[in-house]
């Protein structure tokens, strides 16, 4: 494929705040490649997350354009945004955004079952995604009963079961322990070694530091983008 | 999505929250069981009444002295009587046609009753020995009118059980004297208690020979004359007959109203019909409640499952499938708090039968089908609401709880 898979430019977005125009994101330009390992640091406030929930479509921005595999897809309409995120991108979460009533498979099967695919498909899926992330014999367990690892395994099982592009993920190992820590990061590189293009949000150094091409944003701005 | 992971889906979400679920059921459920009962009562009483008339025999003819015009004014809307009166002979003239099995003449009048020191008011029925063979009349005690000439005055009659409570206390009332207007009557017979006849409390009544009456009330002009044909099929026929004689004794003139079992029965069955439906109408009023309580909890539900709605979002649902999700949840509830409504109202139903069980108590079908469509109607319009405020959450705001 030729060219950038993601073309940001001049990317704003301002939050109101009482009488106050916050700037979330202050004309950001960046072009991501296929396949690229990007981490993305920077203090609290400084648009980290906007910047994520931007490139995953969940927020629109009030000036700038987006460009996504040469479409510009910034002023498609809501439910056009939202084929485009059960289609091309993953989302990972801090706090795992798990169904509590629903087992750890039909977690995982979620978008499969709002995609509306079959259930013979769905199931060598499932099989193949719990072999994958070494949780086949707690396919029935529901999140309660997995630990705070396994949980965040079963989200990423999700956000890969329709082989997006791009997986988005947003500080996935902030509510996690060291060693669990470090076991979520090797699944995601793995799913980068694949091809997909990786994202993370994160304000851990050391994990920032594992990226191939890290960013740095203060104030809504791109401080430094360096690779590795 | 798939239709039956929809419902799987949706079912799986209703029985997670089972206390939210069963408040919102026993909501409609209630709704929708007042409608049955409410219908069932007013059924009931309908198909009492019709059987209370059916019982009275339903080849039984009504004359009544006066023509009534279906729309205008007659003379006697003014005058506020007739220009001819029924008469005994009127009676017997038609006793004498072959085609109407019993004739029974009917003379009503209040008049003081006295025993001794004891006198009150009473409504005295002068007819027949026929009025057995027309009307439901039950005695208790001795007979009924002799079956003598119509227009002999016998001095007996046959009292009401209240008339016998008042007058006679616990004494025997059989062959003792009463005094009715001016003249005195032996007891023959005592009524059995309860019993209304053609709206009369029979037991404030007295009953004595149709001739003994028209001297106590110094009048020969019959209330009514019932005659009852030979058989339901000969009714029109009957009609016919009754109007040409009378016509032919009254001068030409058709000065009387014949009306049939089936005209009675029918103008109250009109009036509890609307009677049900209002009372249907004031019972849906739970329903438009259970709705709003549909309403409400169903936005609860949306607020407490933002984090979820803007996961949805996350994974590429759109605004149209989550208000799809959340209706459809609706509707779920409905149904089967309509179901729950159904089977607690035929339960109650059954139970309200078994209470009274001369009245058959039981929704009509069109109660029940306009009940489950109402509460479907009702749970998917205050659905509407909460699912298309779902819809419209901003994602990254669910998502992160803001």
């Amino acid at each position: 494929m030729t060219g950038p898979q993601i073309v940001l430019k001049d990317i704003t977005r301002v939050y109101h705040v009482g009488d106050q125009d916050v700037f979330a994101l202050n004309c950001v330009d960046l072009d991501i490649k296929h396949g690229d390992y990007i981490s993305i640091m920077g203090p609290s406030g400084s648009g980290k997350s906007t910047l994520l929930n931007m490139i995953g479509l969940l927020d629109s921005p009030d000036l700038g354009s987006y460009r996504l595999d040469n479409h510009d897809v910034s002023h498609l309409s809501e439910s056009q945004q939202a084929d485009i995120r059960q289609q091309t991108i993953g989302f990972v979460f801090q706090s795992f955004h798990l169904i509590p009533r629903l087992s750890a498979a039909d977690n995982i099967a979620l978008p499969m079952l709002l995609a509306g695919v079959n259930p013979q498909e769905r199931n060598t899926r499932l099989q193949q995604v719990l072999t994958d992330i070494g949780l086949l014999d707690r396919a029935s367990h529901r999140p309660e009963q997995l630990s705070g690892g396994q949980r965040q395994r079963v989200a990423i099982a999700r956000a890969t079961i329709m082989q997006p592009k791009i997986i988005l993920a947003d500080e996935p190992t902030g509510n996690l322990d060291r060693h669990s820590g470090s076991d979520v990061i090797q699944l995601l590189e793995s799913l980068n070694t694949k091809g997909m293009t990786l994202i993370i949000v994160t304000h851990d150094p050391e994990l920032g530091q594992r990226a191939t091409r890290q960013i740095t944003m203060v104030d809504g701005k791109i401080s430094t983008d360096g690779n590795r | 999505m798939r239709l039956f992971d929809l419902i799987k889906f949706t079912l799986g979400a209703l029985t997670f929250s089972k206390l939210r679920t069963s408040l919102m059921l026993l909501a409609m459920a209630v709704g929708i069981a007042s409608v049955l009962i409410l219908t069932a009562l007013g059924e009931g009483a309908r198909n009492y009444v019709a059987d209370q008339f059916a019982s009275m025999g339903s080849n039984l003819l009504i004359i009544i002295p006066g023509k009534s015009e279906t729309s205008g004014v007659n003379p006697s809307t003014f005058i506020g009587s007739t220009p001819r009166d029924l008469t005994l002979e009127d009676a017997n003239a038609l006793k004498r046609s072959a085609m109407l099995k019993h004739v029974t003449p009917v003379i009503v009048g209040a008049v003081p009753v006295s025993r001794k020191n004891l006198q009150r008011e009473v409504a005295v029925f002068g007819t027949t020995s026929n009025m057995v063979n027309v009307l439901d009349v039950k005695l208790k005690q001795g007979k009924f009118l002799p079956k003598s000439s119509i227009d002999l005055a016998t001095p007996v009659c046959i009292i009401g059980a209240a008339i016998k409570k008042e007058l006679f206390k616990k004494e025997n009332p059989l062959g003792k004297w009463l005094r009715i207007g001016d003249r005195r009557f032996r007891v023959i017979g005592l009524l059995e208690e309860e019993g209304r006849s053609l709206g009369m409390n029979m037991n404030e009544t007295v009953i004595i020979p149709v001739v003994s009456a028209q001297a106590v009330f110094n009048s020969s002009a019959l209330f009514r004359i019932l005659v009852s044909a030979k058989s339901h099929e000969s009714l029109p026929k009957a009609k016919q007959r009754i109007i040409d004689i009378i016509k032919q004794r009254h001068q030409g003139e058709e000065d009387i109203t014949v009306i049939t079992q089936d005209a009675v029965v029918a103008t109250f069955d009109n009036i509890l019909k609307t009677l049900t439906y209002a009372v249907a109408g004031i019972a849906s009023v739970s329903l438009a409640v259970a709705g709003i309580l549909i309403m409400n909890v169903m936005l609860i539900s949306v607020s407490q499952r933002t984090a979820e709605i803007g996961l949805f979002k996350a994974i590429g649902t759109n605004q149209f499938q989550i208000k799809v999700l959340f209706l459809v949840e609706a509707t779920f509830l409905s149904l089967f708090g309509a179901i729950t409504g159904l089977i607690l109202g035929h339960i109650a139903n059954s139970a309200i039968s078994n209470v009274f069980p001369d009245i058959t108590f039981a929704a009509p079908l069109w109660a029940n089908i306009a009940a489950i469509l109402v509460a479907m109607f009702t749970g998917i319009l205050f659905g509407i609401l909460p699912a298309s405020h779902a819809a419209k959450l901003d994602p990254v705001q669910a998502l992160y709880g803001k």
